[in-house]
């Protein structure tokens, strides 16, 4: 019960952020429809409603890394967690009460991107249905990389890691052009991270195509393990000393 | 009671703290006194077990609090140096959010949050953002969040650092009013603090405890007629008693 105490505490301190509202939620959505506009002007399929909604979803999950990060290196720059820490909380607690309220914001913000993205064409169907599940669990990848930041660094660190997190989200994970279009070592690079293979998970599961999500999903489920064992390790040596 | 058996911390070649040993009574308004880096929150974070000490043992009722660590926190409570509030909940669901996390169900947790709130006057901030409130406010629902889990032993760790005069007297006047219903940890480096809140006084220099007593028990051993002349003395004589 603890661990939910925790949770919801994390939550309130989240969703209590205006920034966090603006940005989470605001800037996919103004990108989408952004981007839809500049389609429109485009005499060839760039930045269609299929490929264009997958991505963004994906890129706006980059914020549940700034999220959770702040929140943890603020809990641990403050002496908050020193207070946590002194408190019958174990391990298992402070790993659930972090990661578990970032899931509904992950949904909440998967829900506001599928709507805006359905105004703008892209048909909701069963397809939908399976690329929420297939997103959700890409998000705790970007969770995962958001407690490894917030273990390591203070919240100030961790909002200058963010400017260059998110930036290697954007351009090296294939949300604004088709990775082919450069292909080469950039490719080779690109595909060495997990952000291509989530974009390329989410944009499978809205086609429907059961059989190309599992081998990039694998891989973010993959770096998610390693990342977030890490975060662990690092935290549970900080508690020790 | 507390007992502190020959603790030592080395951190590398630095020794923390240096085989202290030390017994504190039941109900006890025990304060430490040291210069920077004399090993005092190094002390309170083992007491408290947020730190394994290198060698030796502490033991309250009979039990090492390193063998039993999860059993001992739910008997302990921390007010950490700087003021460890959650900024965007309000001052009721700080307390709350505590008294949940010590094992109150959600009925004890709104009562202990509203006697914790009269008790530190703070109720009719009840709603306001921890981070709204003054630095004195802060401090004092940081000291009232300490103290809702209704703790054995309280550790307060420089509880008045950066008040104004008014905001420490009042936290002072509160905290006379708790003594005697649990053993309070206080470390300072307020002197005047300590003569006007503490049963007994212990004096660290360079990781060891070189002085303890009350008050006047010092100044007549020390022959001086003030704890800054007492604690001057002691930390620059080092002369070390235990």
């Amino acid at each position: 019960m603890s661990s939910l105490h925790f949770a919801s505490r994390n939550q309130k301190e989240i969703l209590r952020d205006p920034l966090s509202l603006v940005f989470g939620f605001g800037l996919p959505i103004v990108l989408l429809f952004l981007f839809s506009i500049m389609q429109k002007n485009l005499p060839y399929g760039l930045f269609q409603i299929e490929h264009l909604a997958p991505g963004i979803i994906v890129f706006g999950f980059s914020f549940l890394t700034l999220f959770s990060g702040m929140l943890l290196g603020k809990d641990r720059g403050s002496s908050f967690l020193m207070r946590l820490f002194a408190s019958p909380l174990s391990a298992k607690d402070y790993i659930i009460g972090y990661l578990l309220p970032m899931l509904p914001i992950a949904l909440l913000q998967i829900i506001v991107c599928l709507v805006a993205a359905s105004l703008l064409g892209l048909p909701f169907n069963s397809n939908s249905l399976l690329a929420i599940i297939v997103l959700l669990l890409i998000s705790i990848l970007f969770i995962s990389f958001g407690l490894l930041f917030g273990t390591l660094f203070t919240d100030k660190q961790v909002g200058g890691i963010f400017a260059l997190f998110v930036n290697v989200t954007a351009f090296l994970s294939g949300i604004w052009f088709s990775l082919d279009l450069i292909g080469g070592t950039f490719k080779t690079i690109c595909y060495l991270l997990p952000f291509a293979h989530a974009v390329d998970a989410a944009k499978a599961a809205f086609a429907g195509n059961i059989h190309d999500i599992w081998g990039s999903l694998f891989v973010v489920i993959g770096y998610t393990v390693v990342i977030m064992g890490i975060a662990i390790v690092i935290f549970r040596k900080r508690m020790r000393s | 009671m507390i007992e502190i058996r020959e603790l030592t911390k080395s951190f590398g070649e630095r020794v923390a703290v240096d085989h202290l040993s030390l017994s504190i009574e039941k109900g006890e308004f025990f304060a430490l006194l040291g210069s920077n880096g004399a090993g005092k929150t190094t002390t309170i974070k083992m007491i408290s077990g947020l730190q394994t000490p290198t060698n030796g043992d502490i033991i309250i009722d009979g039990m090492s609090i390193f063998s039993n660590l999860q059993q001992s926190k739910q008997l302990m409570n921390i007010s950490p140096q700087e003021t460890a509030v959650a900024p965007n909940l309000s001052v009721k669901e700080n307390l709350e959010f505590t008294a949940k996390i010590y094992g109150f169900d959600k009925n004890e947790a709104i009562i202990r949050a509203g006697e914790m709130m009269e008790k530190f006057s703070l109720t009719d901030r009840a709603k306001a953002k921890a981070k709204t409130l003054s630095g004195g406010l802060q401090r004092r629902l940081s000291i009232a969040m300490a103290m809702i889990s209704n703790p054995r032993i309280v550790f307060l760790d420089e509880p008045t650092l950066g008040l104004d005069v008014r905001a420490r007297r009042d936290l002072w006047n509160i905290l006379l009013g708790l003594k005697g219903q649990m053993t309070i940890i206080l470390t300072t480096h307020y002197l005047e603090e300590v003569e006007a809140l503490a049963d007994r006084v212990g004096i660290m220099h360079h990781g060891k405890l070189c002085a303890l007593g009350t008050v006047d028990d010092l100044k007549e051993q020390y022959n001086k007629n003030s704890l800054e002349e007492v604690f001057l003395s002691v930390t620059e004589e080092m002369e070390v008693l235990v």
